[in-house]
């Protein structure tokens, strides 16, 4: 039994130390407002990640080549317009509307990630530019009205339609089994080649642990409005990216190019296509993020994308463990960052604090995070020689 | 000159390399034969890595010949090195410190399952294979990151890699430059069993006695050019070190210049 315990800390050390994290800030907010860990309340935290954590997923693509871009915030904001202005003032459908806005960052990030593959400029510089740029972009997109309301169901429902709770369990039913299929295959392949494999003891832990978490959270969002689309659409791209990253073979170059350029390099992979991709995927996913934060606030403003939503982007994934190093973390570090981010932010309003206790706190959790970061990337090259 | 009868699995005749100014490479001949390790010695910046990174195909050469089997051929890139059954074992270690030792040995060219997935089930068989061939039982996991190994587990997954794709020939630029007594051992039988597997091996090193311990023959590159041909069982080290100090240079570099000029 403590042999299990210790290859679950093994495995997932990085993820048990983040759930702890979340586990405290909750116990310190529903000790000081009984109204936190409440079905409304949880539901509308869920809804107040789902945006931001589909931005960091991007972000973590691009952590992982050891890279970062900037210019997410911006571009998740004029992905966002671009989506309200074709949709409102051109009679656009909701589905072309959202497909463009997605191409949009798309593009942008193709063209900024061939500008630092290609031509060599860092790519923090290159993404500072165009921070600034797609900033302007937004308010010439915009207008001179500034701000333009959203109607249309086909984007208004992204983040605020919720499912019957039928549909809630057969979704949560569904998604148990597939990782309980996945994880049992993978022991049956591992077994037909004679390899070691993990104890049916320890993969029943596994998925009993991901089956408790799936229908608690069913339970509460039935307790309030039902499970909402947001969060179906979010994890839905959070799984197809988590099995992109670990399972195929662009997702492996990605971390061999964070991990060792040169050694990628040597070994065949074409790095400045990778790095293009990855880049052009990042925006595309920032664009997405603000479609649903479009959807959230049923309007775009001069604001949309502004203020904190790049850094607060960037640090959920940092605070859940991805390396800013480049070439460690994962796709899921997307969600729990945000989930952390979105709790304090929550907790915070809750409490009516000030909204600078809100930015020392994520601060300081930030830094709690860089730092173990830096040590444990320090210890591992230490270790390595 | 060199001789044409006999037909050599690597053969270069008359290669140049220029970088800007410098000349790496000025009318290299070499070559490495089936089942025998060839040494290539040479004092710091004689045109060692170099002449290796044009073989590897990071480099392109300005002029001259390559033949493999007897075969003209243009190496372009690490892709057309590997093709042909060319592996290279870095001075700077080519290994990703944050993959695993399954992951670092398949890089580039991972096998795949059904659905485009990654078959790791099918290359961690292989690479556990492949590490207990060639007698490396010091690695305890295969799926241990690389960064958790010492230099000497490193060499020896780098060296793997070369057998697991069923290489033809192995070359190594100092593999033993940042090892221990034990370590440098372990790595020089590495060496060793390759030759007896039947590839042929290219050692770069400065160190005399491990040239004298595994190689057959001896290459001697001074100030990009080749200055001697030993075969080891024939020579001693002094009369090596001579020629790597003091051997005899076709052009000497200044008149090459102005030749150029
Ligand atoms: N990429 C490069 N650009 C410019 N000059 C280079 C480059 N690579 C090598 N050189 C030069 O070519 C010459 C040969 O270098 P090389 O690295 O091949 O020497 P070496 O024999 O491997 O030396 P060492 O024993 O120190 O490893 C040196 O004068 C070096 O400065
Ligand atoms: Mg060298």
């Amino acid at each position: 039994m403590t042999k299990v315990f210790r290859r679950l800390a093994e495995g997932d050390l990085g993820v048990v130390r983040v759930i702890l994290v979340i586990a405290l800030i909750w116990i310190y907010f529903q000790a000081n407002n009984s109204h936190f860990l409440t079905a409304v309340n949880l539901t509308n935290l869920t809804l107040q990640t789902a945006g931001l954590g589909m931005i960091s997923v991007g972000v973590v693509l691009v952590l992982l080549l050891g890279e970062i871009d900037l210019s997410v915030g911006a571009v998740s904001g004029l992905a966002g317009a671009v989506v309200a202005v074709l949709n409102v003032k051109h009679g656009w459908a909701a589905a072309p509307a959202i497909l463009a806005g997605i191409a949009v960052g798309a593009a942008i990030g193709g063209a900024q990630g061939a500008i630092f593959a290609k031509i060599g400029v860092p790519s923090f510089v290159v993404t500072l530019a165009g921070l600034l740029a797609w900033q302007g972009m937004l308010l010439v997109v915009l207008g001179k009205t500034g701000t333009v309301n959203i109607t249309d169901p086909g984007i208004v429902d992204l983040a605020n339609k919720f499912f019957s709770h039928a549909i809630g369990w057969i979704v949560a039913v569904g998604v148990v089994a597939a990782y309980a299929a996945s994880n049992l295959s993978r022991r049956r392949r591992r077994q037909a080649a004679n390899l070691p494999v993990p104890s049916l003891v320890a993969v029943a832990v596994r998925i009993g642990l991901v089956a408790a978490v799936t229908f608690a959270a069913i339970l509460v969002f039935n307790a309030d409005r039902g499970l909402p689309l947001a969060v179906v659409i979010l994890l839905g791209f959070v799984i197809v990216f988590d099995a992109i990253t670990l399972r195929t073979v662009w997702g492996r170059h990605i971390f061999a190019v964070g991990g060792n350029a040169e050694a990628a390099r040597r070994a065949g992979i074409k790095v400045d296509r990778i790095r293009i991709g990855v880049f052009a995927l990042a925006s595309a996913l920032a664009g997405c993020g603000g479609i649903l934060l479009a959807s959230r606030l049923l309007a775009v403003n001069q604001s949309s994308g502004g203020s904190d939503t790049l850094l607060l982007a960037i640090a959920g994934p940092v605070i859940a463990g991805t390396s800013l190093f480049g070439g460690r973390g994962s796709i899921w570090s997307a969600v729990l960052g945000a989930v952390v981010i979105g709790s304090i932010t929550n907790g915070i309003d809750l409490l009516s604090y000030p909204s600078s206790t809100r930015l020392l706190v994520t601060g300081a959790v930030l830094l709690a995070a860089v730092i173990i970061d830096a040590l444990t990337s320090k210890r591992r090259r230490a270790v390595g020689r | 000159m060199a001789e044409q009868n006999e037909q050599h699995l690597l053969e270069l005749r008359g290669v140049h390399k220029r970088f800007g100014a410098v000349n790496a490479l000025n009318g290299v001949d070499f070559h490495v034969d089936v089942g025998h390790v060839m040494a290539l010695v040479g004092d710091n910046g004689a045109g060692k890595s170099t002449l290796i990174k044009c073989v590897a195909g990071i480099h392109t050469i300005d002029d001259g010949e390559v033949l493999w089997a007897g075969e003209p051929v243009s190496i372009h890139g690490p892709k057309d090195a590997a093709r042909l059954g060319i592996e290279v074992v870095y001075q700077d270690l080519a290994l990703a410190d944050n993959l695993d030792v399954v992951q670092n040995m398949y890089l580039g060219r991972e096998l795949l399952s059904t659905l485009r997935r990654l078959d790791e089930a099918r290359m961690e068989k292989r690479s556990r294979e492949v590490l207990k061939e060639l007698s490396v039982t010091t690695i305890q996991s295969v799926r241990q990151t690389v960064a958790s190994l010492s230099g000497g587990q490193r060499q020896s997954v780098a060296v793997a890699k070369a057998v697991l794709w069923n290489s033809k020939l192995v070359i190594l630029d100092e593999p033993t430059a940042a090892l221990g007594v034990a370590q440098t051992q372990q790595v020089l039988d590495l060496v060793r069993r390759l030759a007896e597997q039947g590839l042929a091996v290219v050692l770069v090193s400065h160190n005399m006695n491990d040239v004298f311990e595994v190689a057959d023959h001896i290459t001697v590159l001074r100030l990009g050019q080749n200055v001697a041909e030993f075969t080891t069982k024939d020579t001693n080290q002094r009369e090596v070190v001579e020629a790597i100090t003091a051997g005899q240079l076709h052009s000497v570099p200044g008149m090459q210049e102005e030749a150029l000029a």
